[in-house]
This record gives C-alpha cells, structure tokens and sequence, in this order.
C-alpha cells in the first residue's frame, strides 16, 4: 500500500516537470497538441495525489502503525474526524496536502479557462505546474508522508501510536488548517494569472476579472481560516485571548493584509486604469508571503508555539522564494512600459487618493508585522545578540493604523472620485460625525476611561453610519421608484451592484469585529486557589464551586469543576470546566467553561490541583463584547458571498452576450 | 507638482509617525534571549533588561503559593530559581522535566522575576527505531 502512495507521489513529481515542459515548449513551438498534453498532465496530477492522500488516510483511520507518519500523529482510541485531520497534523502530511490543494485548484484553472485565454494559458499552467513541481519536490524526497519503521531490514509494526496533539482535538481544528491551506494555495491562482498577462503582455481587464473573483474567494477562505484559529485560541487555551502575534499567526496574516490592499487596488485599475504596477506587486507579494509563511512554520527559523520539528526543509524554501522573486521582480522591470498608468492623481481630497492611502496603511501594518516577526533572526544577525519583541510591540503599532484604516472606511465612500471639494465634504461628513462623537461623549459621561477604546468605538459609529446612510440613499431612490418598502428596496440595491454593496457588508462585519477587539480593554480577571465549596467573587458574578469530579474514557482521563454562577443575585446555572489528562502523549489539556453574551463572556479555567491536591485552582475571566468578532465575522463571510453573486445590472454585460441571448429567444419564438 | 508634494508630505507624516511607534516599541519590550550561564553571570546594574531564559525545569522544583509558582531552570549542572507571578495561566505543558522558556528581569537577590512562562513537552521520540524509506 506504502509503496503504491509513494510511487503515486513520484509519478506525480514527473508528471508536474512534463506539464512545465510541456505547455512552455509547446507554446514557444507552436504545438497545441502539447499544451493540451500538458493539461490533461495537471488532472493527473490530481488523480494521483488524490490516490496517495486517500492510502494516507486509509493508513490512518485503520492505524496502520508501520508508518512512521500514523504513528506519530495517530492512535487507536482517538474519533474518526480526527484520524482524519491527522491527514495535516504533521509536516509531511501538511505538505501532501497542499500539494493535492494546489493540484485541485489548478484543474479547476485549466477546465475552466482552457478556452478563455488560449494564448496565456500555456504560461498560467507553467506556473501553477512549477509551484507543483517544487512541493512534490518536497513530499518525493526530502519529507515522505509514507517511511515506514524499520530496524534493520526488518519493517516493525507497532502497536498504538502517539496520537494528534490533544490541543488540536477539537473541532475548529479539524476545519481550520483546511481553510488557511485553501487561502495559502489559492493566491498561487491569481500569482499565476498576472505573470502570465506579463508576459503574454495581455491588456489588463481580461485577466484582472478573473484574477478579482480568485482573489476574493481566496481572501473568504484565508479570512475564516484565521478566525478560526482565533475561535481555537480563545476557546481551548485557556489563557482567554485569541490573538498572540505568534510568528505563524503572523505568518497568517501577511498575505491576509497584501491580498486586501489587493482588493481595494484592483478597484482603481478596474475603473481609472491606474496602479497596474503596483497591483501587479502586489499580486506577487501575496504569493511570495504565503510561500514565506508555509518556509516560517515549517523551518525552525523562529520560535514558535505552533512550529513543526525542526528540519532541512527550510533550504528549500529559501531557494525557490529566492529564485521566484528574481524571476518576478524581472519580469515587472521587463515590462514596465506595457503597465503605464493611464491617469493621474489630481487631488489629496479624492477617491483615489483614498485608496492610495489604504494600501499605504495596509503595506505598513504587513512590513511591521514582517519587522516584528524576523526581528530575533535580524538582530542576531546584525548585532550576534538574539533578541525579540512581544505582543506589546505588536499592539502598540497596529492599534494606531487599524484605527486610521478604520477612518479610511468610512471615508472612501463619502469621498468623490477625482476631486472633492471641502464643502460637498462637510455635507457628507455632518452624520458620520455627529454619530461617532454622540457615541465617544456618551461614553466618556458613562465612565469610560480608556482613550483607545473611545476613539475605536467613534470611528465605529462613525463607520457604521456612513453604510448605513449608503444603503439609505441608494434604497430611498429606488422605492421612490417602484413604490416598494425599504427593506425590498435595499435587496434590490444591493442586488443591482453586488461588489460594492457587498463591499459595505464587509466593512460592516469589520466595524462589528472591532467593537470585540476593543472589547479587550475591559477585561478582568482572577486566579484562585479554593477548597472546593467555597465561593469567589468576580465583578458582578459569584462563582459557587462544588467538589471536583473525575471521570475516565479510553482517550483521556479528566476532572471537573462544575461551579454555579450567580450574577446580583440571579442564579445563572452551572458551568463546568475540566482538565484532562491524554493517555497516549500523557499531555494534560483544558476545556474551559465559556458563558457566551453578546455583552460579555464569563471564562472559566480548571487549571488543575494545587501542589498538595487538596485545593482546586480555577481562573475566572470576564471578557466583554468577545462575541461581536465572531459575528462580524459571519457578517465579513455574507459580504464576502454578496460581492461574489453576479450583480442585476445590466451595464455588466458586453454587449456580444446580449445579442446572443436575444438570438435565442428569437429561435424559439419560430 | 504641488499636488505630488501635498501627497508626498502625508505619506512621510504618516510613515515617520509609524517609524516613531515602531521604533519606541522595540526599544520598550524588545528581550534578550539569555542562556542560564550568562544570567548567572550578569551584574547587577542590568536588572532592568527584558529578558528569556530557556532550560529544564529541575523535577519536584514546583512550588504554588497563591498566585505565585516557584521551580528551579536546570541547564546540564547549571541553577536558576525562578518565581512567576504572571496573570496568564500557565501552559498545560509546564510541569517536571519540560522545556520552559521564562520573560522577566533578574532581581537584585539573583531570583529570576517572570511575568510570562512558555514550556513545551519533553520529547518523547527518543527511543524511536531507525527510520527508512519504504521499499519502493
């Protein structure tokens, strides 16, 4: 069986250098019958990893021990989902996967656009088929999914394995690494897309539609993958926080900030031809980070809690990123002249320079994440003294741009494309403003102390009004129209231009994931250490504890706290957090107890017994407004979905399609 | 061209303005990474830097006293007592034996003060057989 994936593998390697071969030859020598080869070797390719993946999986859900893959990241008594998740616990099965991700994704590529664009294609394929050709490079011969343990010629069968990490046994991880991978390979698509109109020197609105739809999947799938990631934090480590500024975390969230620079940049080519340069950058930036941040987890370059083992696999990176950029920073240069600006900023109050300022904000937020993250490696390198910087570091240079940015929102809406003038700019501002300081001066009067705090939840208001008004005009105008209520009249609005209603939701669901974060500088926390029975007291709850109880499965073993919770007086029922003890890797994990609110969580932490066993320890947490990021994201996730729906307007339309359609309907009416 | 000066005086203000923040973040909470050996040998006037010492935690070195926990960082022969009394909980991977990294200052009295502890797992794969390719 082993041997079959491997050679699956194998084949797989052979079948992505024929496929660059093939379709840039045939390309260059006019054989169409080779590009077409080079196709058909890309849905092999899937079919092939597919088969190993599925003998990987097979391995791991029958606990075939002689793996040294199953072993490490299986057992016996572990739920099924999970053995499947094992699939990318690790890194040679991680790597598999987004090897078969990115062979999904190209097939899709080929199917769907093998007759759209006949003459970029062969290159688009080139290079989707190189980024194949280096990670199988990587699961063929340097990390194989499928070594088996041997003790001298011998192959060993042991018995059970070591089982996934315990703290990835739990469901967002079973649905998290899937989601990030899916954002990671995806950009690779849109990368493709934009070498390939270089090169070709294709006029830019052909691809740069395709390239939008892609990016924006790409960014939904990268986007739930980290708030999924936040959702795991929060709920099973126990520390109550959801975002560390970990360097995977980080790496995460770079090609995540790159690719919505992307978003809004892409508007200004689309409509003004303008900034086709540095679209294109910024199109490979988001590539290059993603490849940078598959090199950073898997390299031991920096220190991190999510690393994998350290490994040779690094060199790899470093060699195919170094060779990527060489070849894409050359070909921008090369084709300078075909990406000429086609207009000119003409104003500092304007749209576009909103815009430009945006993508200014974000690339500074992408570099200082970048900055922080690499500084250990850069200071021991410069100064031979390793030294780090934490969280502190992080927030205090992303809290001031995420608010400018947060300003941005709602300023690009009000603001008129080429140039604006101060007076139509006080008319627009009057709301939005007056909204945003009614909030900030009410809450100053109800005791609210913290300056952060008070500017983040103006702008939101601020936000939030500006969209609102947006939706509120746009719907006004129509139900003047047609006569029908507001609430049908902003369903058709939004319907007539999906991208940029879509976009508002967007925004929306960020203004509402900014109330939680601010939400943070609210906390209160308690660590006790109680005989169990006795009660504590955390801002307004009481926590009544009971004895602690213990229970046993074939998995773990676990105790548990159960406490009543009482708020002024009201008997709010009974929490339990536990603490647990996996058997196979004799590592203790906690579930922790969460009361969700729309105002605020109650956490509560068991972390275990104190020295002498007699008393409980128990961390208590109150975290307000938490909730508010897990529904702006759902609200991101709608937008996002909305911009995708094709819109009503028929000014979308060329004019071919319509006459088409026409035809048809004459056809039937003979 | 006045145009291209308004814009290029916002974007020098806003970048200098980040470079500022940056700049000051680092040197605020910027840490050293310190083996044992060079905490032990370090003098007293730099008690006021940031630092992270990596080790073993010493076996039966775990004391909690309230919201204090104390235990011992062993590197080969080398000591350090440490006392944390951080706010976060610590890692369910701290305990006899795991690889600990602690933040914090060293205290006049030689005690390592730690506000943040990280720990991961001892390893468990020492005893694993040789591995080899499958015989394909």
């Amino acid at each position: 069986m082993e041997n079959i994936g491997a050679l699956a593998i194998l084949l797989a390697f052979c079948f992505a250098v024929y496929a660059v071969l093939g379709s840039l030859i045939g390309k260059w020598a006019s054989r169409p019958l080779l590009v077409v080869s080079a196709e058909r070797a890309v849905y092999c390719i899937w079919a092939l990893l597919t088969t190993a993946a599925g003998i990987l999986i097979y391995s791991l859900i029958h606990g075939d021990f002689r793996l040294a893959y199953v072993w490490e990241h299986s057992n016996r008594s572990m739920p099924a989902i999970y053995k499947f998740a094992s699939w990318w616990g690790g890194q040679e099965g991680s790597l598999l996967f987004w090897s078969w991700l990115l062979a999904s994704y190209s097939s899709v590529v080929v199917f769907k656009n093998r007759r759209k664009f006949r003459d970029m294609m062969p290159y688009v394929t080139a290079i989707l088929m190189a980024t194949q050709t280096f990670f199988l490079i990587l699961i063929a011969f340097v990390a194989k999914p499928f070594n088996v343990w041997q003790e001298g010629r011998l192959i060993v069968d042991l018995r059970d394995g070591n089982g996934l990490n315990p703290l990835l046994q739990y469901w967002t991880m079973v649905i998290h690494p899937p989601m990030l991978y899916l954002g990671y390979v995806g950009f690779v698509v849109p990368f493709a897309f934009a070498m390939g109109s270089l090169i070709t020197k294709q006029p830019g609105e052909a691809w740069i539609k395709t390239t939008r739809r892609w990016t924006l999947v790409t960014w939904m799938f990268q986007t739930t993958g980290i708030l999924l990631g936040a959702g795991w934090a929060y709920a099973v480590l126990g520390w109550g926080g959801y975002w560390g500024w970990d360097p995977v975390e980080n790496a995460s969230l770079l090609p995540w900030i790159t690719a919505t620079a992307f978003l809004h940049s892409v508007m200004m080519q689309e409509k003004k031809g303008m900034m086709k340069i540095w679209n294109v950058v910024l199109v490979s930036t988001t590539f290059f980070l993603c490849i940078f941040g598959t090199f950073l987890t898997r390299s031991g370059v920096v220190n991190s809690v999510h690393a994998f083992a350290q490994s040779s696999i690094g060199t790899y990176f470093v060699a195919f990123l170094a060779i990527g950029i060489a070849a894409t920073v050359y070909l921008i240069l090369s084709r300078l002249d075909f990406l000429k600006s086609e207009s000119q900023l003409e104003s500092v109050l304007s749209r576009e320079s909103s815009f430009l300022f945006n993508n200014l904000i974000l690339l500074a937020s992408c570099f200082a994440v970048l900055w922080g993250t690499l500084f250990p490696v850069i200071s021991e390198a410069v100064t031979g003294e390793k030294i780090s910087v934490d969280a502190p570091f992080f927030n205090r240079v992303q809290i001031p741009i995420a608010m400018f940015l947060m300003l941005l929102t709602g300023v690009g809406p009000l603001i008129a494309w080429r140039k604006s003038s101060v007076e139509s700019l006080k008319r627009a501002f009057l709301w939005p403003m007056t909204g945003g300081v009614t909030v900030a001066v009410a809450l100053a009067a109800l005791g609210v102390r913290n300056g952060y705090a008070l500017v983040s939840f103006m702008l939101c208001t601020f936000v939030t009004v500006t969209v609102l008004l947006e939706f509120y005009k746009g719907a006004s105008a129509i139900r003047s129209k047609t006569g029908s209520s507001l609430l049908i009249s902003m369903v058709e609005l939004t319907h007539r231009n999906t991208p940029r209603y879509g976009g508002y939701l967007v925004h929306m669901g960020i203004v509402l994931m900014f109330v939680g974060f601010t939400g943070k500088a609210f906390d209160k926390d308690t660590t006790v250490e109680l005989t169990p029975g006795s009660t504590i007291q955390l801002g307004q709850y009481e926590l009544h504890t009971f004895p602690v109880e213990t229970a046993q499965n074939e998995n773990y073993g676990s105790m548990s706290l159960p406490v009543e919770v009482f708020k002024n007086g009201h008997d709010l029922g009974t929490l339990v957090p536990e603490h647990r003890v996996y058997i196979a890797s004799k590592q203790p994990t906690s579930e922790v107890a969460i009361r969700r609110r729309l105002n605020e969580d109650l956490y509560l932490n068991f972390a275990g017994m104190s020295a002498d066993n007699q008393r409980a320890v128990l961390q208590a947490y109150v975290f307000p407004l938490v909730s508010w990021i897990w529904i702006g994201y759902w609200v991101v996730l709608i937008g996002t979905l909305v911009c995708l729906t094709p819109a009503k307007s028929r000014l979308v339309w060329p004019r071919t399609q319509v006459v088409e359609i026409a035809d048809k309907h004459a056809k039937v009416d003979h | 061209m006045n145009n291209y000066l308004k814009f290029g005086l916002l974007i020098v203000a806003i970048v200098g303005t980040l470079v500022w923040l940056a700049a000051g973040g680092i040197s605020e909470t910027k840490t050293y990474y310190k083996t044992i050996a060079e905490v032990n040998q370090m003098n007293r006037d730099s008690v006021d830097k940031r630092i992270r010492v990596g080790g073993d935690v010493a076996p039966n070195s775990i004391v909690r006293e309230g919201r204090e926990v104390r235990f011992t960082l062993a590197q080969d022969q080398l000591r350090l007592n440490v006392v944390y009394s951080g706010i976060d909980p610590l890692p369910d991977t701290f305990k006899d034996g795991a690889q600990a990294l602690a933040d914090g200052k060293l205290g006049p009295d030689g005690v390592f003060r730690a506000t943040k502890i990280q720990a991961k797992c001892a390893s468990k794969y020492e005893a694993k057989p040789t591995m080899a390719k499958p015989a394909a």
